[in-house]
């Protein structure tokens, strides 16, 4: 009974207030038969022991920092993190908090989430955000629930690119099972001529919403202006999937004229964790406020005529509105939403450029020096930030294979995807690639192709 | 409907009118201060894009390291936390998060792994996994684990899309009703109504039990399942819990099971032997993940048999079998009928799952018994402690929280008065106004983890609100005075609607 802070003596006078002789009384309600299983675990460890054996397990795996040198990214992302983000973090008054429904007494998790949303929209161009949502995967499932909802659901189909995220595409899939949704632009065009240009004829009058990424999935750039105004023609909604550090070098998707801006927040100081926690941000254009999920939290004055900041427009959420709710979303993500506004704090204006422009030139330096070597080359000629798709000519299993064995975890292998890509790696290069990894990259990719 | 012409950013604030406690990050940025240096660039410079792609400006703010401490140092301590104090708020399980987890999610193997390494380079990783998801199963009495749910909703929306594919694959295509007792959080109904299905409302009785002529008269072959939380939300065992299960069964229907009150039940009664055919786990709860002021959350889900092939993928199994010496290898399958993927990658791996397989290890079987032996006997304490002062509506022994009514006769002080005025007691207050069924609800959760001291003070202190409602109504109904905060204008932020920032005037071109 490691956390319990009651002594026998103690329980023994409880047990006499309540009036029953022991513990095992009070569950007289529950079926005889079934009443205190034996559970089949392993014996209780001790803090020291504990330790132990997740150090064990833990050291069971390779680490991108003091094991592999990384260029796998394809939606989670190698960057470094402040010290300072995960001091605060550690704070017992941040995490150990419960959602602040009691806004007197959590005025600090209020603040610092009307921070993340002002931030959130500073760096997407958008009018409002909400305290956010699990991962950027499910932000951009919510996005088709909101088209949806806004159209009251006489539009039933939504146009999403080949080059969005495929997990992002998948997790779309199964949020809409249930809605007889008609989900278009997965498989229609050969990838490896697939444009933006070709997405409007699938856009129709019964589209509710349009989906794309940006960069795209292979890391591509791409003014959506055009798409954008092909999309609003036909009266449907556009939602931008958006890598958040790329925004800080590149034009802001709301300029596009984006309807919903969503993302993975986990760039911006969060580790990867082996996939998460990470926060999906999701931002749009004040006039769909209303039919937004999430939690919102606003500026208002207390009683002592002090400014302060309560969640606010609840009669949208679950707990209100229960089944007639657009979304079930309850719990988010608000730590990480707190780690990526501490993260974009420190960095400031000038420190998230610095980290995309080191991204990108780190990126096309490996980029150039990759398509030098005999049998590789670049797939796509377009603008890109810090991810390219690299044709190695041979299965990208064994080359990582062989890279792995150099201590380098090499690129995700797009053929699992996209069959017209097999034998193509996506490679991320972040601030944390050195000009000596890159070379290093360089060098053992250049002995598989002699090989 | 707020005048879309407005901006939803806030405007300068007015200081002769409103106190500033704290200026925001924004208010606080000083042009060409700078928090964290970056390295210079190594490599042979690129041209940028066009600038046609590029963005002229990045209004952020601009401050150095120790102004961005400060800052949300300040913050936190305008927090009530676990680590501060009692937070006895019903269905929410604020149990101590013990500290030894935040250090276990944060070794650099953790941490520092990528969600698409080679599965033969993260197999401590996928051995947490498969060790957890064979503890939940044990725990809980199911066949199958997802541990890919976010949060408890999230594997409530799993559930019901697992029910659907269930009843699909077996060409039974008329059920479209999900039956939810008039108790439940609002976060069943909106799960079931993200799936386009009917929600058919079932009473409770006058015991707090699922009203069982109200439920045969609700159980046809249109019924997809029943979504029940045991205990419920006013902390009580439904005392007929076998037979709603069977009625449910009897139609064809599947029974959902929603966890959040998980941590009363361990190694007590297995919500599988029971008969739930599906449960989510929250594992912000029941298993001391910290509740991070709002999440992260995790939300695994367990199913019975004949149900785990619809789980989503991936699952962590074994993919080769080990030897002797020689563990075996870990990998990702996918279940025969799968739903699909529920999020991007595996789960809440680092924040969720790292800490509750650390609690659980700590625990074992009989420390899992004790915590909720211990949370029952702590509600059960503060329930006999109060129920003289305070009415309790449904009034027997309670599990592991109790729901009282916060009203008195001849008075109007209302349950809100009363959770505010706690505040001024140094306690955070219980939930209010949930469960719906319960006039001024106060639903009151202590948790295992609290001593009998913080018990008695937190009752005399209610004891004594009561007096207070009483003697001086205004008091109470004006509370809190001894807090930072005041009571806050929630009409005004709904009206004026300010989401964001004011930003400084040229802001952006510092």
């Amino acid at each position: 009974m490691t956390y319990i802070p009651i002594s026998p003596k103690e329980r023994d006078a409880m047990l006499a207030t309540i009036g029953v002789q022991s513990l095992d009384e009070l569950f007289d309600d529950v079926p005889a038969k079934h009443r205190f299983p034996k559970l089949d675990l392993p014996p209780a460890l001790t803090e020291m022991e504990a330790l132990d054996e997740l150090s064990g397990l833990a050291q069971a795996n390779e680490n991108v920092r003091s094991d592999l040198i990384s260029f796998l990214g394809a939606g989670m992302y190698n960057h470094y993190i402040p010290s300072v983000v995960d001091h605060i973090l550690r704070r017992g008054e941040f995490y150990t908090a419960y959602t602040p429904y009691q806004p007197e007494i959590s005025q600090g998790t209020l603040q610092a989430i009307f921070e993340y949303q002002s931030l959130m929209c500073a760096l997407t161009g958008m009018e409002v955000s909400n305290a956010s949502h699990y991962d950027g995967a499910t932000a951009a499932a919510e996005a088709v629930n909101m088209a949806f909802a806004q159209f009251r659901g006489k539009r039933r189909k939504v146009v999403v690119a080949p080059t969005v995220h495929p997990q992002y595409r998948a997790v779309i899939r199964t949020y809409t099972q249930g809605m007889d949704l008609q989900l278009a632009g997965d498989d229609q065009f050969p990838i490896t001529d697939y444009q933006p240009s070709d997405l409007p004829s699938l856009v129709d009058d019964n589209t509710c919403l349009v989906i794309v990424q940006y960069p795209d999935f292979f890391g591509r750039v791409y003014d959506y202006t055009k798409l954008v105004e092909a999309a609003h023609a036909k009266g449907a909604l556009v939602c931008i999937v958006a890598n958040p550090t790329a925004l800080a070098l590149f034009k802001t998707p709301a300029s596009m004229g984006a309807d919903i801006v969503v993302g993975d927040g986990q760039p911006l100081g969060i580790p990867m964790w082996y996939g998460g926690p990470s926060v999906g941000f999701f931002t749009t254009r004040k006039q769909y406020v209303h039919k937004m999920a999430g939690r919102l939290v606003g500026e208002t004055v207390d009683s002592k005529g002090q400014r302060s900041y309560v969640l606010t427009l609840t009669a949208r959420e679950q707990h209100i509105k229960r089944e007639r709710a657009t979304s079930n979303i309850c719990t988010n993500q608000g730590l990480i939403a707190l780690g990526t506004a501490v993260y974009l704090s420190l960095l400031g204006k000038k420190g998230l450029r610095q980290v995309a422009e080191l991204c990108y030139q780190k990126a096309h330096y490996a980029a150039a020096q990759l398509s030098k070597i005999e049998g590789m080359g670049l797939c796509f000629s377009e603008p890109f930030f810090h991810e390219f798709a690299l044709c190695v000519n041979r299965p990208v299993e064994e080359v990582n294979a062989h890279l792995l064995e150099h201590g380098i975890l090499g690129g995700y292998d797009l053929g699992q995807d996209y069959p017209a890509l097999k034998d193509h790696m996506l490679i991320a290069v972040t601030e944390m690639n050195t000009k000596e990894d890159i070379d290093t990259l360089v060098e053992v990719l250049s002995e598989v192709s002699h090989d | 409907m707020i005048d879309v012409s407005t901006s939803l950013n806030a405007s300068a604030p007015d200081q002769t009118k409103v106190k500033i406690v704290e200026p925001t990050i924004f208010e606080l940025s000083s042009s060409g201060r700078v928090g964290v240096t970056m390295p210079a660039s190594d490599v042979p410079e690129t041209a940028l894009p066009p600038e046609h792609l590029l963005r002229p400006d990045l209004p952020l703010p601009e401050l150095a390291e120790v102004d961005v401490v400060r800052h949300y140092m300040h913050l936190s301590s305008f927090n009530y936390s676990v680590d501060t104090g009692f937070y006895p708020l019903g269905s929410c399980t604020m149990k101590y998060n013990p500290k030894i987890n935040e250090d276990t999610c944060r070794l650099p193997g953790f941490l520092y792994t990528h969600p698409l390494q080679p599965i033969e380079t993260v197999q401590g990783n996928l051995a947490l996994m498969y060790q957890l998801q064979e503890w939940l199963k044990e725990i809980s009495g199911f066949a199958g684990v997802t541990l890919q749910p976010a949060a408890g909703a999230h594997g409530e929306f799993t559930g019901v899309l697992i029910m659907r594919a269930y009843h699909k694959s077996r060409g039974d295509h008329k059920r479209v009703k999900m039956l939810i007792p008039d108790s439940a959080h609002g976060t069943n109904p909106a799960s079931s109504g993200m799936m386009g299905l009917q929600v058919v409302q079932i009473p409770s009785d006058s015991r707090g039990n699922v009203d069982l002529k109200a439920l045969e008269a609700a159980c046809d072959d249109t019924v997809v399942g029943m979504m029940l939380t045991n205990p419920n939300t006013l902390g009580l065992f439904d005392e007929n819990i076998e037979k709603v299960i069977e009625l449910v069964h009897g139609c064809g229907g599947l029974m959902y099971g929603d966890g959040a009150n998980l941590n009363a039940l361990l190694g007590i009664v297995r919500p599988g032997d029971l008969g739930f055919d599906v449960m989510h786990f929250n594992l912000h709860k029941t298993f001391a993940v910290p509740h991070g002021g709002g999440g992260p959350g995790s939300g695994p889900v367990g199913v019975a048999a004949h149900l785990v092939d619809f789980l989503p993928e991936p699952l962590v199994g074994i993919i080769e079998e080990g030897e002797d010496d020689l563990p075996p290898l870990y990998g990702f399958v996918k279940p025969a009928k799968t739903i699909g993927r529920m999020k991007a990658f595996h789960g809440h791996f680092g924040g969720g799952l790292v800490r509750a397989f650390t609690y659980i290890a700590m625990h074992g079987p009989d420390g899992l018994k004790d915590i909720a032996q211990y949370a029952v006997l702590n509600a059960n304490y503060l329930q006999a402690r109060l129920r003289s002062t305070y009415r309790i509506p449904y009034d027997r022994t309670c599990m592991h929280e109790f729901v009282a009514e916060g009203r008195f006769e001849g008075s109007d002080v209302r349950a809100l008065d009363i959770a505010k005025r706690l505040m001024d007691y140094n306690f955070h207050p219980p939930t209010n106004y949930f469960p719906l069924i319960v006039h001024e609800a106060l639903m009151i959760e202590p948790t295992e983890t609290e001593n009998k001291d913080t018990l008695d003070a937190f009752a005399d202190a209610l004891i004594k609100i009561a007096e207070e409602a009483k003697t001086q109504p205004e008091l109470v109904k004006s509370a809190p005075h001894t807090t930072k905060f005041g009571r806050m204008d929630e009409v005004k932020a709904a009206r004026e609607l300010v989401l964001c920032c004011w930003l400084p005037e040229n802001f952006s071109d510092q």
